[in-house]
């Protein structure tokens, strides 16, 4: 690539100008007396493994923050790997937030690399036109377009006309517009790895080229060192930034670390300069209906795409194929060339460079992996960055260098963090066929609520086939199968494809008379993929730990379940439990289904290590059968023999017995919905018969199945937040209206006592808070979904979480949280709830705002029963 | 109306076959690839047949199509029976010894031949017993004649045929207790079949014909272009040989009157052929037969009717002229075809379109663009041609198949054209005949790695 040749001129240069590079390796050009490769130090308290865009970031964030016993290992060259190849476009018009503040700061620090370092990274700024063939794509643009004008990224939406302009090039007659991003810009790859490695050389980190890690070594579940073929180094911490062989490397030790990503082929095109060479200024263009994006190169262009049908490679591991001779495939790349002559003409006559085949790891949800992992301390990950590696570098070190050092970053970083998958999502086979989704996902429109094809029916509930056969749709969390909703026999649902829309979804009526029964009657939904686990001990020493671990107080009498967050230092959710106490030395917990490797590690980490402490997952044990609706306590007696009344059984209670003929069925009053009813945890080997009583004795009760989506609504228009929607790590009990989940006084110190207590004195700076949609039509107008900004008397003040809508209210519902920002400074003050009660509230969806009704309470009218006030689930705990 | 493209698929793939020759170790040490044969009937019953099998106790492959006229009846018993005689008449005389004493005994038979069927190609069980026994009676012959020479293949195929067409008149005149059997030996011996076979055993080539069924070889240029190479000659009016040879065997006086109108006798297109016992025997052997014969034959017209200036029988044989061919690497496949396919298209073109297909589906080289200059015109111009070629050969998956296509599909330029091709396939029964005949075709892919081996051992 003529990439390589820019960094070979540079990388020389560069190594003459500072000696201080230790050279522990040949250079292959070089014919001169080899130096004597330095030798590796004996210990180190960081050694990262990789020299790509992933791991020189690491290294000059940690450098940058003070600390300086860093190794840097890297088996080839610098930069050699995709970095070396990746087509070196920085854009940070990326949907998910977090992703986006990782462009956006990845873009701050490359524009001031070279200054900063001497090395020149080629950093153009020429912004970025993103196309829309249709209306559709336009929308998901708009939506972009708001998310990045709310964080101070100038954006535009433009026509066509202007789009002509921009870059004359273009043909526009099959445009419906576009969005310009002015500040995006293009960078050598290559050339800001290198300079990331300068300062970081310069701040004391050693870089060994030519060193290959074998393994790392593990004990007692914390990192001791790395094994290379150089010798050994003792490490506290390990950094896997492998890229695509960050996998195998992960599995190469005797405990392995799961790491998801799996490499597919990817294809762009350099040609050489056109007649008139082409301005080094000229935007970056991406045209997703097309699958392409192009560049300006040296004159030329280069263009690359997102093909439908991808080639994964790899798979059975590295040493099948040297990079470097990956095979040109211009019967492949068809089709982008195609799109990429429709979208300019004028090309035709361009002369051909090469056809660069340069491989990108994808992940099974196209997002990037980072943190630590859940079953070895010290061993970090950052990789899998789904062909953004360049956008994501800056901003994805600097997050994993605070994780380090900080012990968290300073952002939610729960949508990238290695523990969102387990062991589940690492075979060989899954993530062959799930890349090969992913991958063309890139460019696919993405419309509120889309499930993956690939890799499903991996965990399922016993029930799968009956639920199947009665007309179940389905979602997937965590591999685990979910039911959406039902489809009534004889109903006409457009297949999948065409029920792809911004606007009111055709399952609508369906998930409406779900509801509707959950009110009236009764509805079963099968939860049994939440994570389960049990917590027990010989003497107190289950009680003590939770108590220290879980901000309420779990001293209660056998048979209650307690709603609480599990909340870290800054009293902040890492995750949002219901648990019953099954007898004083005993506990159950049940937590949301991605909970189950993070929770775990969180406990493990946290408990002491005493061998009269059991903590077991029994996730797979369960089935779990919500019973929701004023109905459910009919059911429920007439199969057990048993009052189920109030006064027998009162809410947030939990107790085992007999439900038709198996016994041992714990029965929990809660619904997560704030809805009467109750949750079955039945053996599995229960789960049929259970199920089929159920059934045939709800039939008289007006019984039926319902799915998450019925729900989903339920809890949201009753106000219930859920983690990993709403709730994260940087989000306390007292910024969401749950104080009364607090007991600050219960005796003994917990976890996050000291922030919450002093919330609690001098107020909080954001506040969840509910928003009605007033003048929205639901037939009409675009659907909220998440992410949609929110606006207090014009001016922005955070962004929702999620949204549904109430088919009892028969408005859209948004949840999401505010925060008070100085006019002036724009500093964070504290939100008061007349601050919140006192403004005129607009929820932007897709560039059109709507105006907003904002509550901190929920409407009372929805709850059918009066309960004791302190066993209300009102805004308890829910999820989804 | 129109057929869809499906149903026009339909209709072309029912009757194709495909075989390949199993590899061992991976390799295929044979040179022969494997076959794509296929047919397309425009008679109703169709009257050609075809035949394919594995020598199994001698090396080498036979292939043969089968062109009936006046009925399928003889082109279904030579398309079982001929390879049998071949395979006879190449096994050396310790075999043959081995496979009586087997039959002698009642012992397991060796077998002789693999066959390689479609499902509609079927074999009449009433008559084996009666096809076996003429069999065993030729072998008996041959193990008595025993010269100790090596078999040669021509003179094995030359004696195969002619012993064959011998049997099938015999059996005529001496007829079947069995009132079934006697009606089809009748049958076989008075309707006729040419034939065009292949024997193909290493780099040897033997084409054996009989008849104006054609075998082509296609070869392929040091450029990449096709050719075509006849290895057969077709035995009617048109060649000069042939005239000669039949007037060569009849008196003077009867000069004008052997070939009327392009045929013999003024009746009879194809010059040489099995059965056709009307051309064969004397005029009172076909009367005394005829009328001892069945009833159903007594009243058919045509037995009945003798050719006219009829006098000096045979004008007809069933001797086929052998060409031998050594394979060259340059020589990729061999098309077998009956006269269908040769009325509508030159062998030229048959030799490109095969030719294409066979290396579209095998070699389409990967692009590079190494140091030429190419622009992205170019390329897309190029890819999408490429597609183009793809999409089309991937609709046919048998080159039989994709010639019958081009054959009736064909238009004035030369490409497929849906709408001729619908419209030629749709014709009603009775029409079909007037606007095509029968169409068998066979097509041997040779493995030219294991052919230029053995020009390299030779």
């Amino acid at each position: 690539a003529a990439g390589m040749f820019l960094r070979l001129l540079s990388d020389i240069q560069w190594r003459a100008a500072h000696p201080k590079w230790r050279v522990s390796s040949q250079r292959s050009t070089s014919t001169t007396a080899e130096p004597h490769p330095v030798s590796l130090p004996a210990q180190a308290q960081v050694v990262i493994c990789g020299g790509g865009i992933m791991g020189t970031s690491v290294a000059y964030h940690l450098s940058k923050m003070g600390w300086k016993d860093i190794v840097l290992l890297e088996q080839g060259r610098l930069a050699a790997g995709t970095t070396r190849f990746c087509a070196g476009i920085v854009s940070t018009a990326r949907p998910v937030s977090i992703e986006l503040k990782m462009a956006h700061y990845s873009n701050k620090l490359y524009q001031q690399l070279e200054q900063e370092t001497g090395v020149q990274t080629g950093y153009m700024k020429t912004g970025s036109i993103s196309l829309a063939q249709t209306q559709d794509r336009l929308i998901s643009l708009k939506r972009i377009a708001s998310s990045l004008n709310v964080m101070g990224i100038p954006c535009e939406i433009i026509s066509p006309k202007k789009v002509l302009q921009l870059h004359p090039l273009i043909n526009i007659h099959d445009l419906v517009g576009a969005m310009y991003v002015p500040e995006d810009a293009l960078v050598s790859s290559a050339n800001v790895s290198l300079a990331l490695a300068t300062a970081a050389s310069r701040n004391g980190v050693q870089i060994h080229e030519r060193t290959t890690v074998s393994h790392v070594t593990i004990q007692k579940g914390q990192v001791t060192g790395v094994e290379t073929d150089r010798g050994r180094i003792q490490c506290d911490y390990f950094v896997n930034c492998a890229g695509q062989w960050a996998y195998e490397l992960g599995h190469s030790g005797e405990e392995p670390v799961h790491i998801p990503l799996h490499a597919c082929e990817h294809f762009y095109l350099l040609t050489h300069p056109l007649q008139e060479p082409l301005s080094s200024s000229l935007p970056t263009v991406v045209d997703p209906d097309g699958r392409i994006y192009i560049r300006n190169w040296q004159g030329g262009i280069l263009s690359g795409g997102f093909e439908k049908n991808p080639k994964p490679l790899f798979t059975e591991g590295r040493n099948q194929l040297e990079i470097q001779n990956l095979q040109e495939d211009w019967d492949h790349f068809g089709p982008l060339l195609s799109a990429l002559l429709r979208r300019m003409p004028g090309l035709e006559a361009l002369q051909i460079m090469q056809l660069v085949n340069c491989p990108e790891s994808f992940t099974p949800d196209m997002r990037c992996i980072m943190g630590e992992s859940p079953t070895a301390r010290g061993y970090f990950v950052l990789a899998g960055m789904n062909s953004a590696g360049i956008s994501y570098g800056g901003g994805a070190g600097k997050y994993l260098a605070e994780w380090i050092v900080n012990g968290y970053p300073s952002e939610n970083v729960w949508p990238l963090d290695l523990k969102r998958f387990g062991t589940l999502q690492s075979s060989r086979t899954f993530l062959r066929h799930r890349v090969m989704e992913v991958m063309p996902l890139m460019c696919d429109l993405k419309v509120p609520r889309w499930d993956f094809q690939t890799g499903r029916q991996l965990r399922t509930s016993p029930l799968y086939d009956r639920l199947d056969a009665q007309g179940a749709r389905w979602m997937e969390k965590h591999g685990f199968e979910r039911v959406k909703y039902f489809v009534p026999p004889g109903s006409d649902l457009l297949d999948l494809d065409h029920s792809k829309t911004f606007y009111k979804p055709d399952w609508f009526d369906i998930v409406g008379s779900e509801v509707k029964c959950c009110k009236e009657a009764v509805c079963v939904i099968d939860m049994s993929s939440f994570t389960k686990f049990e917590i027990s001990s010989t003497g107190d020493q289950a009680l003590e730990s939770l108590q220290y671990l879980f901000s309420n107080d779990l001293d209660v009498p056998v048979g209650h379940v307690v709603h609480t967050g599990m909340l870290n230092e800054k009293g902040g959710y890492e995750n949002d439990c219901s648990i019953a106490r099954l007898s004083k030395r005993s506990f159950f917990m049940i937590s949301p289904t991605d909970q189950q490797v993070h929770c775990w590690a969180w406990l493990k980490n946290r408990l002491p290590d005493d061998s009269n402490l059991v903590i077991e997952d029994v996730t797979w044990k369960y089935t779990a059968l919500n019973l929701i609706g004023p109905r459910a306590v009919d059911v429920l007696s007439e199969l057990s023999y048993a009052p189920m009344t109030a006064e027998h059984f009162p809410s947030l209670f939990c107790k085992e017995m007999s439900v038709g003929y198996a016994n041992g069925i714990r029965v929990m009053s809660i619904t997560h919905t704030g809805e009467p009813g109750f949750v079955l945890y039945i053996p599995i080997e229960y789960a049929l018969h259970v199920y089929n009583e159920v059934m045939n004795m709800g039939q008289k009760y007006g019984i039926r199945n319902a799915g998450y989506y019925a729900l989903r609504s339920l809890r949201i228009e009753k106000f219930f937040a859920f983690w990993g929607q709403d709730l994260d790590a940087f989000t306390t009990p007292m910024e969401c209206g749950r104080e009364f989940q607090v007991k600050l006084d219960k005796g003994m110190q917990f976890l996050g006592q000291e922030v919450l207590l002093e919330q609690k004195q001098n107020g909080v700076y954001k506040r969840f808070t509910m928003f009605i949609l007033e003048d929205h039509d639901t037939d009409m107008d675009l659907w909220p979904w998440w992410g949609e900004p929110i606006f207090r008397n014009g001016r922005y003040v955070g962004k929702t979480t999620s949204s549904a809508y109430s088919y009892t209210l028969e408005r859209h519902v948004c949840l999401g949280f505010v925060h008070h920002y100085d006019e002036k400074t724009g500093e964070e003050l504290v939100v008061t709830t007349d601050f919140i009660n006192q403004g005129e509230y607009e929820i932007d969806i897709a560039g059109q705002r709507f105006q907003a009704k904002a509550k901190l309470y929920p409407f009372s009218s929805l709850f059918t029963q009066r309960r004791r006030k302190d066993e209300v689930e009102l805004s308890g705990y829910q999820r989804e | 109306f129109y057929l869809t493209p499906s149903q026009v698929n339909s209709i072309l793939k029912a009757n194709e076959y495909s075989f390949k020759v199993p590899e061992f170790d991976g390799k295929n040490v044979s040179s022969v690839l494997g076959f794509d044969s296929n047919q397309l009937p425009a008679n109703a019953p169709i009257e050609d047949r075809r035949s394919a099998a594995t020598c199994l106790q001698t090396r080498g492959m036979l292939l043969g199509v089968f062109d009936g006229h006046a009925g399928c009846a003889c082109a279904q018993a030579v398309s079982e029976r001929l390879f049998y005689y071949i395979a006879v008449s190449l096994l050396p005389h310790e075999t043959l010894l081995e496979i009586e004493n087997a039959v002698e005994n009642g012992r397991a038979l060796l077998p002789i031949l693999q066959w390689h069927k479609h499902p509609n190609d079927y074999f009449s069980k009433e008559a084996s017993k009666l096809y076996f026994n003429s069999l065993r009676t030729y072998w008996q012959e041959l193990i008595d004649l025993n010269s100790g020479e090596t078999t040669d293949v021509r003179e094995a195929l030359i004696n195969a045929f002619k012993r064959l067409d011998n049997d099938i008149s015999l059996e005529a005149q001496v007829g079947d207790p069995n009132s079934f059997l006697n009606y089809l030996v009748l049958r076989v011996a008075f309707s006729g079949a040419t034939a065009c076979v292949a024997h193909v055993d290493g780099v040897d080539l033997h084409i054996a014909n009989t008849g104006d069924s054609r075998a082509m070889l296609g070869v392929q240029e040091e450029d990449g272009s096709w050719s075509a190479v006849n290895l057969s000659y077709d035995h009617n009016a048109q060649n000069e040989h042939e005239v000669e040879r039949v007037k060569m065997e009849h008196p003077k006086s009867e000069e004008k009157s052997l070939v009327k109108q392009d045929r013999l006798l003024g009746l009879l297109m194809p010059f040489r052929a099995f059965g056709d016992v009307k051309f064969k025997w004397s005029i009172e052997l076909q009367k005394r037969v005829v009328e001892s014969g069945p009833d159903q034959l007594n009243d058919n017209e045509y037995t009945k009717f003798i050719p006219p200036n009829y006098h000096t029988p045979p004008y007809l044989t069933a001797e086929p002229e052998v060409i031998h061919h050594k394979l060259r690497p340059q020589d990729k496949f061999l098309v077998l075809a009956t006269d269908g396919l040769w009325e509508t298209m030159h062998r030229q073109d048959v030799a490109r379109i095969v030719g294409e297909y066979l290396t579209g589906v095998h070699h389409q080289q990967p692009i590079a663009v190494g140091g030429y200059k190419v622009t992205l015109g170019q390329m897309h111009g190029l890819l999408t041609e490429r597609r183009a070629r793809i999409s089309s050969v991937f609709e046919d998956q048998n080159a039989a198949t994709h010639l019958i296509r081009h054959a009736v599909g064909n238009n004035e330029f030369g490409t497929v054209d849906h709408e001729r091709l619908s419209k030629m396939l749709s014709l009603p029964e009775e029409l079909a005949r007037m606007y095509r005949d029968d169409i068998t075709i066979i097509v041997v892919q040779f493995n030219s790695h294991v052919i230029g081996a053995y020009q390299n051992e030779e």
